[in-house]
């Protein structure tokens, strides 16, 4: 039998499930941070209600992302949360507003301005404190022995804030483009204008972040620019500018599903860009997939649970968009 | 030093705090979320008008409550990392598997299919949607499996090795799940869950019955209620006995900070009724007690002897006031249950259940009873296994992270404000749900088109708020 990396096996675990929380959530929390582009209170419920059905879904994928960390990578937990203290705090604050708002507005007329406000400032600051703690990931981080060793301010540097703010426009786009996708009239002519808008800004923030990233770390530059590595790596932005041709294309020509999907096409390649900066480190320039594995039998365990439940996962999740397909209509809902 | 000591302190306020909010919303959801599949059952069996109003009606109660579960259940998942990083590290590999196994088998299922449940009646037909409703149910009973399990073997763990890191980890995974107090620990919450959703739904069924005796869903729900009040209650006293053995059995320390055992009593220990157990001076103060009763209820045995505190290093006495008193409170509330569910089967057969303004008015006054005691009974197991995250293994202070204490105490403020904030409205927006009765024709969240106003149209709405007013 071939020895299988469990490591190795078990970093593409994560990395899916942070990839699917990233997208799912990814736009159900930029329609958050749209909503007060939207100032309509009709527009607003449309809005809520194209993801009202499947967001306790979306989410469920980053507590599996978390507790997967935990279980196959505990060292990496154990070091990674500390040192994101505040991002993480905050995250879970902000999630904790828009999460609950889904509920709340629909149950006071007198407040539901404030609930609106909840859920866009809790979406808000949940997406910022995502991409603040990518970035302060990235930038490395302090350790000694088994835990962090850095201080409580760490993570807040101009190369974090850039990430931060590079999600908030990348979230956004998304929404903008599921919006596209699930509405009609003159809503969705708004969110085309958006998507435009969005689109060139995201550009500008891959950009931004692409050109920062190598001067972080010598590792990441040798990693993107060195000979042979380049041949490995060069087809990722030439991938992006093809997408980046589409999406264009798409937008121009109104069509209602491709923006969405190439929007998504776009986050798994710098997805996939990260995941080449990072490799092997799951906590850069210290911790490698390696040195945080959970014990072989841990893995071994959970990936039977992984191997047979993540795609009864995705079939019940598909199955439950599926009912939930089409336009989504403000009249209709009152039969 | 003194700087490490505080943001444990902190770290365990904090812990206890956001725990002592999230327990009472799955504690609510598991039985609801039962509940639920029974009344679209008994629907689909019946084709009985009240039963599908009644699901509509609490559909919309679900939904409140599960999404402040889960909200509150994301930041707990993450708690472990943030302010329990070093027993994340050592104990990640023994009960990260199982909270992952949670996540797999239960949220996934629970959150895939409740958006079905809530908004896809008309999309789906009624089978499929009693599919999604079950789906739901199971689900919320297979995260109670695997959370009490990675609790119970904190509390009593076996089938564990420590490695050369110094992580446990599992030498036997069926050993790990099926701990020695895991049946008794998910038998006593599930029960719990059962139990607290059947109070509130009596109550809100009796506080309509007091209004409007003649009221066709309020009788039914108040009638299955106490259903289950009488026929749970005993059961749950039963469970909860055998669950108090096997704490003596594996964590005997724990029960002797119950029962103010400080002394050892070699011929049968006396129960305490009352007394202000005094932790530095090791007696409890003000004493009231029942002579050789603890032996009695403990072992089966008056003369039976009870080793205490005084037979254990001080250093891990766990806090015994705290554990003693939640303990008192737990039992309490299971008393006024039990007596609530014996007072409604005599009513019950004199034919009187609709009738009796005393039994709906203790009824109503027995809503918070279910919460109170989880939480109680949570303080007494959680306190009771201090001073160890894992008992006997591992101690608390080892299991923090290497925090500042001002991170712990800012955010921990944030928690506490937050909390308040949000916890408030929803309970508010939960009892004005609950003010109005259900209506022939209730409507659910079950529209051609996933509006989440849960049935409520802005002008029912209105109608809504007008009734709280």
């Amino acid at each position: 039998m071939i020895p299988i990396d469990l490591a190795i096996v078990w970093a593409f675990i994560i990395a899916f499930a942070v990839f699917v929380y990233v997208v799912m959530d990814g736009f159900d929390l930029g329609l958050g941070i749209l909503f007060p582009l939207f100032p309509e209170k009709r527009d607003r419920d449309v809005i809520m209600n194209s993801v009202a059905p499947v967001w306790d879904g979306n989410e469920t994928w980053l507590v599996l992302g978390g507790g997967g960390l935990m279980a196959a990578f505990p060292l990496a937990y154990a070091v990674l949360m500390p040192a994101l203290y505040t991002p993480m705090i905050a995250m879970l604050l902000g999630l904790v507003f828009r999460g609950v708002a889904f509920e709340f507005r629909w149950r006071t007329q007198r407040v539901r301005n404030r609930w609106d406000i909840a859920f866009f400032g809790g979406s808000l600051l949940a997406t910022l404190a995502q991409g603040i703690a990518l970035g302060a990931i990235l930038q490395g981080i302090h350790v000694s022995g088994r835990h962090y060793a850095g201080g409580w301010w760490d993570w807040l540097t101009p190369f974090s804030i850039l990430t931060g703010a590079a999600l908030v426009i990348g979230y956004a786009l998304l929404g903008a483009t599921w919006l596209v996708m699930k509405t009609e009239g003159a809503l969705r002519d708004r969110a085309y204008h958006l998507s435009w808008i969005l689109l060139l800004a995201m550009l500008g923030a891959i950009g931004a972040v692409s050109i920062a990233t190598p001067f972080l770390h010598v590792q990441y530059t040798q990693r993107w620019f060195a000979w042979p590595n380049i041949l490995l790596t060069a087809p990722v932005p030439v991938a992006v500018a093809a997408i980046t041709v589409l999406l264009l294309r798409s937008l121009a020509k109104k069509y209602d599903y491709q923006p969405f999907f190439l929007t998504l096409a776009l986050f798994a390649l710098s997805y996939a860009g990260l995941g080449i900066s990072m490799y092997p480190y799951i906590v850069p320039q210290s911790i490698t997939i390696w040195q945080a594995a959970a014990p072989e039998n841990s893995q071994i365990f959970m990936l039977f649970g992984v191997a047979v439940l993540i795609p009864l996962i995705l079939g019940y999740t598909a199955w439950a968009y599926w009912v939930f397909r089409g336009k989504v209509k403000p009249e209709s809902g009152y039969h | 030093m003194f700087e490490g000591w505080d943001a444990v302190v902190l770290a365990r306020a904090q812990f206890a705090f956001t725990m002592s909010f999230h327990i009472i919303f799955p504690a609510f959801s598991i039985g609801l979320a039962s509940y639920l599949a029974v009344l679209e059952a008994l629907w689909l069996a019946t084709g009985r008008e009240v039963y599908i109003n009644l699901f509509n009606y609490w559909l919309k109660i679900f939904a409140v409550a599960f999404g402040m579960g889960v909200v509150s259940g994301i930041v707990m998942s993450y708690q472990f990392g943030t302010n329990w990083s070093a027993f994340s590290d050592k104990v990640g590999p023994v009960i990260g598997p199982l909270m992952a196994y949670e996540v797999l088998t239960a949220f996934f299922l629970e959150a895939g299919f409740l958006g079905v449940m809530l908004f896809g009646l008309q999309r789906v037909g009624p089978r499929l949607h009693f599919l999604a409703t079950l789906m739901v149910a199971i689900g919320t009973l297979i995260s109670a499996f695997w959370i009490l399990s990675a609790n119970s073997w904190m509390q009593t763990p076996t089938g564990h090795a420590v490695n050369a890191d110094g992580q446990f980890i599992a030498a036997d995974w069926l050993k790990v799940i099926f701990n020695p107090s895991f049946p008794y620990r998910l038998v006593h919450m599930v029960l719990a869950a059962y139990l607290t959703t059947a109070l509130v739904v009596g109550a809100v069924g009796a506080y309509h019955l007091l209004r409007d005796r003649h009221l066709a869903g309020p009788r039914v729900m108040f009638s299955m209620a106490m259903w289950m009040a009488t026929l749970v209650a005993p059961i749950q006293i039963i469970a909860g006995d055998q669950h108090g053995l096997n704490t003596l059995e594996h964590q005997p320390v724990k029960i002797m900070a119950m029962e103010g055992h400080f002394q050892s009593h070699k011929d049968g220990a006396p129960l305490f009724l009352f007394g202000l157990p005094n932790q530095s001076a090791g007696r409890v103060d003000y004493a009231i007690e029942v002579p050789k009763l603890g032996s009695l209820i403990l072992k089966h045995s008056p003369d039976a002897p009870m080793a205490g505190l005084d037979t254990v290093p001080r250093e891990n006495w766990p806090p015994v006031a705290i554990t003693f008193w939640s303990f008192r409170i737990m039992v309490g509330m299971g008393m006024l249950m039990l007596a609530l569910g014996l007072f409604s089967l005599l009513m019950r057969v004199q034919g009187k259940l609709y009738d009796s303004r005393l039994l709906h008015m203790f009824a109503l006054a027995m809503a918070p009873a279910g919460f109170i005691a989880v939480l109680a009974g949570w303080i007494t197991t959680e306190v009771g296994r201090q001073p160890f995250t894992v008992y006997g293994l591992l101690r608390t202070v080892d299991s923090a992270s290497p925090l500042a204490a001002p991170a712990v105490a800012s955010s921990l403020i944030a928690f506490i404000i937050v909390y308040f904030a949000v916890f408030t409205a929803g309970v508010i927006y939960l009892l004005r749900l609950m003010a109005a009765p259900p209506h022939p024709g209730e409507e659910g969240p079950s529209h051609d088109v996933p509006i989440r106003t849960a049935g409520i149209t802005p002008a029912a709405g209105a109608v809504t708020e007008g009734a709280a007013r």
